[in-house]
């Protein structure tokens, strides 16, 4: 889009403000702004978040990438990584690292799925 | 890990042992002692912080009773050559002399990298950002400094499609600073927007948790747009949009910080433009600190000129504040920083810094002119471009349509702006809708965490997780077999503990050198005849890095660098010996014993007196100290004058100062004292002494001295020499 400076027009409406005035305007219009994006924070998770968690679960990234890769595959993102690397251990009564070295291997995907059916 | 002051960092050392290394703490570190006055040397300062315990200097301090003065603010420099393993020398040099927040740019491609990357992989215009290297370098810097006594910040980056990935590893190894800004993202990687900001919430998070400094990408856009002064509303706002959503995420204002650079240079008219802007800003963003970034966009490979700029800017940081002062070493124009133009880098902020201290008790903005009016302006600028946004349905939908990097001083509009598809861009796709029993088992986490019955916090469910418990943490050492560090110190190994020395600028052994040359040519062929000029010197890899023209006719300046091909060996080298002073108290004995008279004055067409004063007054600790006493001629005195004072007050010796160097003058000089007092046949009985800048002990001798004395030459040297000489002669 091109546009000619029209600052003068549009400024109308903030002429009479004064300072303290302008410095609430300004913050409060940036939070309305990034209010948006901190939703979909709260709502949603990503490859990136997942492996994140998974390392700070005592996985290597060689280990936590394979892991997020089959969950993308089994459409298990919602549930989250860690989760089901959780459930699993708890299933078969195995460490969480043990459980999801397993998934690392390509092992034991199809008892994943069973996890959330309850 | 301890270094002593004397010995080489040893790297194989440092390497040692790594898998079981913790970084000593964790967090930002402000330098201590701010906000009061300080007495340093002679004079009280109003903006500096504790001395250091070991450092160099400014080159300037020798008349001013050595001091170093550390200015308030943390000064940044950025080291990253592509080798850690060398950037951590430099790292060291830089420390001592007063960086203390050391920033490690990024291998290219490393925001594309969807995955932490691991070992030590050489980097390409930076270092390749993986455990083993981050924590190497931190090992170095706890030892650092250990050494200059103030903790040092290390800092990279938590960007691209890793992320979170990166926050957490940076947590658990010490990392206390970071660039962290989705829009960065978003804007010049053509990274998913959505993405971007998901990722950012729990990257935030993290370096909250972590006490992790953070520094926006704001200043890129200057760096970006074609007119830099116009972009300045769109610069307040990408500060508010990532200062707004790192706080809500959770990062305390005080560990957000702003990167701000003035965006215009000479030969604009920059202060009075850059100005409004850095009010306008330090009056938006008073609660978060400010990371004063130095001038890029219009710096050329003229290190002179990028060196003015970088002062008008900490003139500018001065005048308003600065939390962070950052650095930018002169040569980034011509290739990726070297070692010692980062520290002229460090120098520059702090010679200006110390210079300009409390300047503010002087010198007030007036804000009610011009000034307060073009601040004003630039906010309500600002105001209107987040109204648009709004107006269009937001942030996603501003980028849409092609808001940002728009040269255009909005609200005016050139069409220009940097587009990008909500649904497009690298790791598009990738986001996922949490379920309502979506769990993530960690002790720091943004959004919703649906934590199991019967569990306190999440992490409790897996026994804690590495921020509680850094055993966890699982380290990986080397991936590749040959793209790792110790090939490349293999490569270099017969320079590590050897006699054998090669020059550096870079890494180790690199063998580069540069060369000042200028040749009465036109530009063009300067630069092929240059290039000649290096190779006919035995240079290999000639390259020009830096040429100016002074007339098209009359001449022009070239600067090359290229690699020597040769190695030294420091055992061949003949060094002349220090020669051992006597004690004050001998000397004093001696001359009481037996009374020592000289004439002492500058030779020729001379003017140059504080030097020669040094040595001679008793109040600089000169020889006047120790008994002895003095015929002072003054400036421009003849030799033929020096001489035969010499003779009618029947001195034991002649101390000339000779500072011009002109057509070798000062040797001249030298050569026609001596001449004289053989011609006069007083040479035997008279000591001659000569100073000076260009004056060396063998220079000297040649010239038909006894004794020769430059730079750093105090009275006790001279005096030592003279009643030395006078003991033989007797």
């Amino acid at each position: 889009m091109k546009r000619e400076d029209d600052f003068e027009k549009r400024r109308k409406h903030l002429k009479k403000l004064s300072d303290e005035e302008l410095f609430d305007k300004f913050w409060g219009l940036a939070e309305e702004i990034v209010q948006p994006m901190l939703d979909l924070g709260r709502e949603n998770t990503t490859p990136a978040i997942e492996r994140s968690i998974l390392l700070r679960m005592g996985f290597s990234s060689l280990e936590a990438g394979p892991i997020v890769e089959g969950t993308i595959a089994k459409g298990l993102m919602g549930k989250g990584c860690g989760n089901i690397v959780w459930k699993l251990s708890q299933k078969k009564g195995i460490s969480v690292r043990e459980a999801g070295l397993l998934l690392v291997e390509g092992k034991e995907w199809d008892s994943v799925e069973t996890l959330f059916n309850a | 890990m301890k270094l002593n002051i004397d010995k080489k960092l040893d790297i194989n050392e440092l390497l040692k042992d790594l898998e079981n290394y913790s970084p000593k703490r964790r967090g930002w570190h402000w330098r201590e002692g701010r906000n009061k006055k300080r007495k340093v040397g002679d004079f009280e300062f109003l903006e500096t912080s504790e001395n250091l315990k070991n450092s160099v200097p400014l080159t300037g301090s020798r008349g001013i009773g050595g001091i170093d003065p550390q200015p308030d603010c943390v000064i940044t420099t950025e080291i990253a050559s592509g080798r850690f393993e060398d950037d951590i020398r430099r790292m060291r040099m830089a420390a001592y002399n007063g960086a203390d927040h050391i920033m490690v740019i990024r291998t290219a491609g490393q925001s594309h990298y969807d995955s932490l990357i691991e070992g030590t992989p050489q980097g390409i215009g930076g270092v390749t950002i993986t455990r083993k290297q981050i924590r190497a370098t931190r090992k170095a810097l706890d030892a650092i400094e250990e050494e200059v006594g103030r903790p040092i910040n290390f800092h990279s980056y938590i960007s691209g499609v890793a992320g979170p990935d990166i926050a957490a590893m940076f947590a658990e190894e010490g990392v206390n600073g970071a660039h962290q800004d989705p829009q960065y993202n978003v804007l010049y990687r053509n990274i998913n927007m959505v993405r971007s900001f998901v990722d950012a919430c729990e990257a935030k998070k993290i370096m909250a948790f972590a006490d992790i400094l953070q520094i926006d990408g704001a200043h890129n856009a200057n760096a970006t747009a074609m007119k830099a002064w116009k972009v300045t509303p769109e610069l307040l706002v990408q500060h508010a949009i990532n200062s707004a959503f790192s706080r809500k995420v959770g990062i305390k204002p005080q560990n957000i910080a702003l990167s701000t650079v003035p965006p215009t240079a000479p030969p604009a008219p920059c202060m009075r433009l850059d100005l409004p802007y850095a009010v306008a800003l330090r009056d938006l963003f008073k609660d978060y600190k400010m990371r004063a970034q130095q001038h890029t966009k219009y710096m050329e490979s003229d290190m002179r000129e990028a060196t003015v700029t970088h002062t008008l800017n900490l003139v500018m940081s001065r005048l308003t504040s600065a939390d962070i002062q950052s650095t930018i070493t002169p040569d980034e124009g011509r290739n990726v920083p070297w070692h010692y133009n980062n520290i002229a880098a460090v120098d520059t902020a702090r010679q200006a810094l110390n210079g300009l201290d409390g300047i503010r008790e002087m010198v007030t903005l007036n804000r009610d002119g011009e000034l307060g009016k073009k601040a004003r302006e630039l906010k309500e600028r600002a105001i209107l471009f987040m109204e648009e946004i709004l107006k269009i349905g937001g942030y996603f939908k501003a980028v849409e349509e092609g808001f940002f990097i728009d040269s255009g001083c909005y609200p005016e509009r050139n069409g220009d702006g940097i587009p990008r598809e909500i649904n497009g861009g690298v790791g598009a796709g990738a986001v996922f809708k949490r379920d309502k029993d979506y769990f993530a088992p960690v002790s720091v986490h943004y959004g919703k965490n649906n934590i199991p019955k019967g569990f306190k916090k999440a992490s409790d469910v897996i026994g804690g997780d590495t921020f509680e418990d850094r055993k966890k943490i699982v380290y990986i050492d080397e991936l590749d077999d040959f793209d790792n560090v110790n090939t490349r110190l293999k490569d270099v190994s017969k320079y590590q503990n050897s006699s054998l020395v090669k020059p550096e600028v870079e890494w180790a052994a690199d063998g580069i050198v540069t060369t000042s040359i200028f040749l009465p040519l036109d530009i063009r062929t300067a630069e092929f005849a240059a290039i000649k000029v290096g190779e006919k010197m035995g240079l290999e890899d000639v390259v020009v890095v830096h040429k100016r023209s002074i007339h098209p006719s009359e001449g022009t300046l070239v600067e090359i660098k290229g690699k020597v091909k040769f190695d030294i060996d420091i055992n061949e080298l003949v060094i002349p010996k220090v020669i051992p002073l006597l004690s004050e108290e001998e000397i004093r004995a001696d001359i009481a014993e037996k009374p020592l008279l000289i004439v002492a004055g500058t030779v020729g067409n001379d003017e140059h007196s504080v030097g020669l004063k040094e040595i001679l007054d008793i109040k600089h600790g000169g020889i006047e100290k120790y008994g002895v006493k003095y015929i002072y001629l003054g400036t421009s005195v003849p030799c033929e004058k020096m001489v035969d004072a010499a003779i009618e007050a029947g001195a034991a010796a002649i101390l000339i100062s000779t500072i011009i160097t002109h057509d070798d003058v000062h040797i001249k000089n030298m050569k026609k004292i001596s001449d004289l007092a053989i011609e006069k046949g007083v040479r035997d009985k008279l000591i001659l002494v000569a100073g000076g800048t260009q004056v060396t002990h063998e220079i000297a001798q040649d010239a038909g001295m006894d004794a020769g004395f430059g730079r750093g030459t105090k009275g006790i040297d001279v005096a030592s020499f003279i009643v030395k000489n006078r003991r033989t002669k007797s």
